[in-house]
């Protein structure tokens, strides 16, 4: 059995190394190489991002470029391929890899900003529902309710009728329907949370309600919050991906994966390659942001100590 | 005399009257309630200036709830709770905001009562920023005052709760809460997650603070043990309602109630002649139904003693020896 007194504890840890920006990182990274799969999603996401900014200068071909001699030429190992286009070419002779690289930009900007408007949206109001409970929860929570009875796609379908889709509408759209399940979970966190001791410590003390919130709510659902936007992220890509499918997603000349995936359906019989690589970037990228999500959620919580061997446990 | 009438003196910090809270469990078309459980139902007593009131009672029977309407972290339903001669329930919310400085709260369960993701540094000084006492350095150096005043090292100020004991998670609590130097502590059951050697500790600290700090405690808990070792006086409840309040020596030595005296007997005694030689009464049966609760008094169901006269009137609490109360028809001799 424990007993306290002040020689309870070693007193090893220099004081001020955990509260410090340096100390922050340097935590961080000893959790980030401690943890394989973090390190893989960090690697992945980087590089996704890198070849985002930078995709019009290392595409080896114009992305839009027709070509007709070329046109359904297999990857390059292939019999019948060649290195000029190394994963082949699609019907009207584009080159596969430049289009792949070039439509990250939209795959990445759709998936990422329509998920932070999404989880904004969501976060400010499942916090306030389930804080303030009683009517203002229940009025929130109905609204809620029949916004997740309308089929989200049919929302979408009439919103992208009235807005030319570009990249911003379809931000903005995909935004709109998908803060509802972060309103969700959100409020379900902040009801088991808000009854905690230390909320009603706070209260005691005399603390103001916008400051409990920021407090002791918000750093307590983080980490369900960061996983479920992680997540997100990777379906809101595949949703953009079926969007441009139907036809209601970029418009050509611009390229995303999604389009790319629509544009090889018809071809998957005989030129298989066409859908399958935009289909294999969307699984490395998702995979990548789902990867990052753990282990953030791990480097978020205090909890999780830096070894020696091993990751977070 | 009804404890009601007593009047509030001058070393009173503290007077509780006719306080009650119901819980609605349903409400007809109109809102009005139509069933409700009766957590705290007139609770009267009181808490002089640099005492410890210890507060017994079996689970649900409403200490806690009460507890917390002293702070108004739960409304309660009607009543008085008057503190240093004012009522705080009808104080606005700003000048509530003042008297919570001089009441504070040590909670029951200290892996809850810290939240994990701050660090003890900001736990402690959480108070202090709220009310503007102070910041930089000299908050800082109060902070690792206080958490070498509980017996803890100011090299721990940076670790997280999860690092820390039980015990030692309760002395954070404490330090927490004698931040402000409040005048009155509410213990709500501090000691009940603990094991029995932490307890003294902490019991012990407790009472160090108190003569230190000249503080007031209410000391609400289940346990007759700990709750005999610190107070000073001791209320028992039973379902919402006070049944006996006394000096901790008459309250063991001439006990009133029949309730009081079963929660006495129901404390082992480890040398078996003492046991075998002390007057038992053993309380058979659970709690009633505490929704649809019957005339008469309360503890009827249970009482030995019971008579036609407990089944159908009340009894109030009246004062039958100096500072000693009691809520029986037939008080034990």
């Amino acid at each position: 059995m424990q007993v306290n007194t002040k020689a309870d504890l070693p007193l090893t840890r220099p004081v001020a190394l955990n509260r410090s920006f340096s100390g922050k990182v340097k935590r961080w990274t000893n959790l980030l190489f401690q943890s394989k799969t973090g390190t893989a999603g960090l690697l992945i996401v980087i590089s996704v991002v890198f070849i985002a900014i930078f995709a019009d200068l290392i595409v080896p071909h114009p992305p839009a470029e027709n070509n007709l001699t070329n046109m359904l030429k297999p990857p390059a190992w292939l019999e019948g391929g060649s290195w000029e286009f190394i994963l082949g070419t699609d019907n009207l002779g584009r080159d596969i890899l430049s289009r792949i690289l070039i439509g990250t930009r939209v795959s990445l900007l759709v998936g990422v900003f329509s998920v932070v408007l999404a989880g904004v949206i969501g976060l400010i109001v499942g916090i306030i529902a389930g804080f303030y409970g009683g009517w203002i929860d229940s009025v929130l929570m109905r609204f809620v309710d029949s916004f997740l009875a309308i089929p989200s796609i049919l929302f979408i379908l009439v919103f992208l009728a009235v807005f030319e889709p570009s990249i911003m509408v379809l931000i903005i759209v995909i935004g709109l329907t998908n803060w509802v399940t972060y309103a969700r979970v959100v409020r379900g966190e902040v009801l088991s949370i808000k009854e905690r001791e230390y909320v009603k410590a706070s209260r005691s003390i005399g603390s103001k309600n916008i400051k409990i919130m920021k407090q002791h709510i918000l750093p307590n659902i983080l980490s369900s919050f960061i996983v479920i936007s992680a997540l997100s992220v990777a379906t809101t890509i595949i949703l953009e991906a079926s969007l441009s499918f139907l036809g209601l997603g970029i418009q050509p000349p611009d390229v995303s994966w999604g389009a790319m995936l629509t544009d090889g359906r018809n071809y998957l019989a005989t030129n298989w390659w066409i859908a399958t690589f935009p289909g294999i970037a969307i699984v490395i990228t998702v995979l990548g942001i789902i990867f990052l999500g753990d282990w953030l959620r791990d480097v978020l919580d205090p909890k999780t100590q830096v070894n020696a061997k091993g990751g977070p446990k | 005399m009804k404890i009601a009438e007593v009047e509030v003196k001058e070393n009173y910090l503290l007077k509780i009257e006719g306080l009650k809270k119901h819980f609605a469990l349903s409400a007809n078309i109109f809102g009005k309630t139509t069933k409700s459980v009766k957590a705290v139902d007139e609770v009267n007593l009181y808490v002089k200036k640099g005492e410890t009131l210890g507060i017994v009672g079996e689970s649900g029977c409403g200490k806690s709830t009460m507890g917390n309407t002293i702070l108004r972290l739960i409304e309660p339903t009607e009543g008085k709770i008057i503190f240093e001669g004012r009522d705080l329930l009808k104080l606005s919310p700003k000048e509530m905001q003042k008297v919570r400085r001089d009441i504070q709260m040590v909670f029951q369960d200290p892996f809850s009562s810290l939240n994990p993701r701050m660090r003890v540094f900001d736990v402690i000084a959480e108070p202090l920023r709220t009310h503007g006492i102070s910041k930089g350095k000299e908050l800082e150096e109060m902070i690792y005052g206080l958490l070498e005043t509980v017996g803890l090292d100011r090299s721990q100020a940076d670790r997280f709760p999860h690092e820390f004991s039980g015990g030692q998670r309760q002395r954070i609590g404490i330090a927490r809460a004698i931040a402000l130097h409040p005048k009155l502590i509410i213990c709500d059951e501090p000691v009940s997650a603990l094991d029995v050697s932490i307890q003294a500790q902490v019991l012990n600290l407790l009472i160090k603070l108190q003569k230190e700090l000249q503080l007031t405690y209410i000391f609400i808990g289940h346990g007759i043990p700990a709750v005999k070792y610190i107070s000073d006086r001791i209320a028992v409840m039973y379902m919402g309602e006070i049944v006996e309040m006394a000096s901790k020596e008459k309250l063991f030595s001439s006990t009133k109630h029949p309730y009081t005296l079963g929660l006495i007997n129901a404390v082992p005694v480890p040398d078996p002649t003492l046991r075998d030689a002390r007057e038992r009464i053993i309380i058979e049966n659970d709690i009633p139904d505490q929704i649809n609760v019957k005339e008469g008094c309360r503890f009827y169901s249970r009482c030995p003693f019971g008579t036609d006269k407990c089944k159908t009137e009340k009894p109030s609490l009246i004062e039958v020896e100096e500072e000693h109360f009691v809520a029986c028809h037939y008080p034990l001799t």
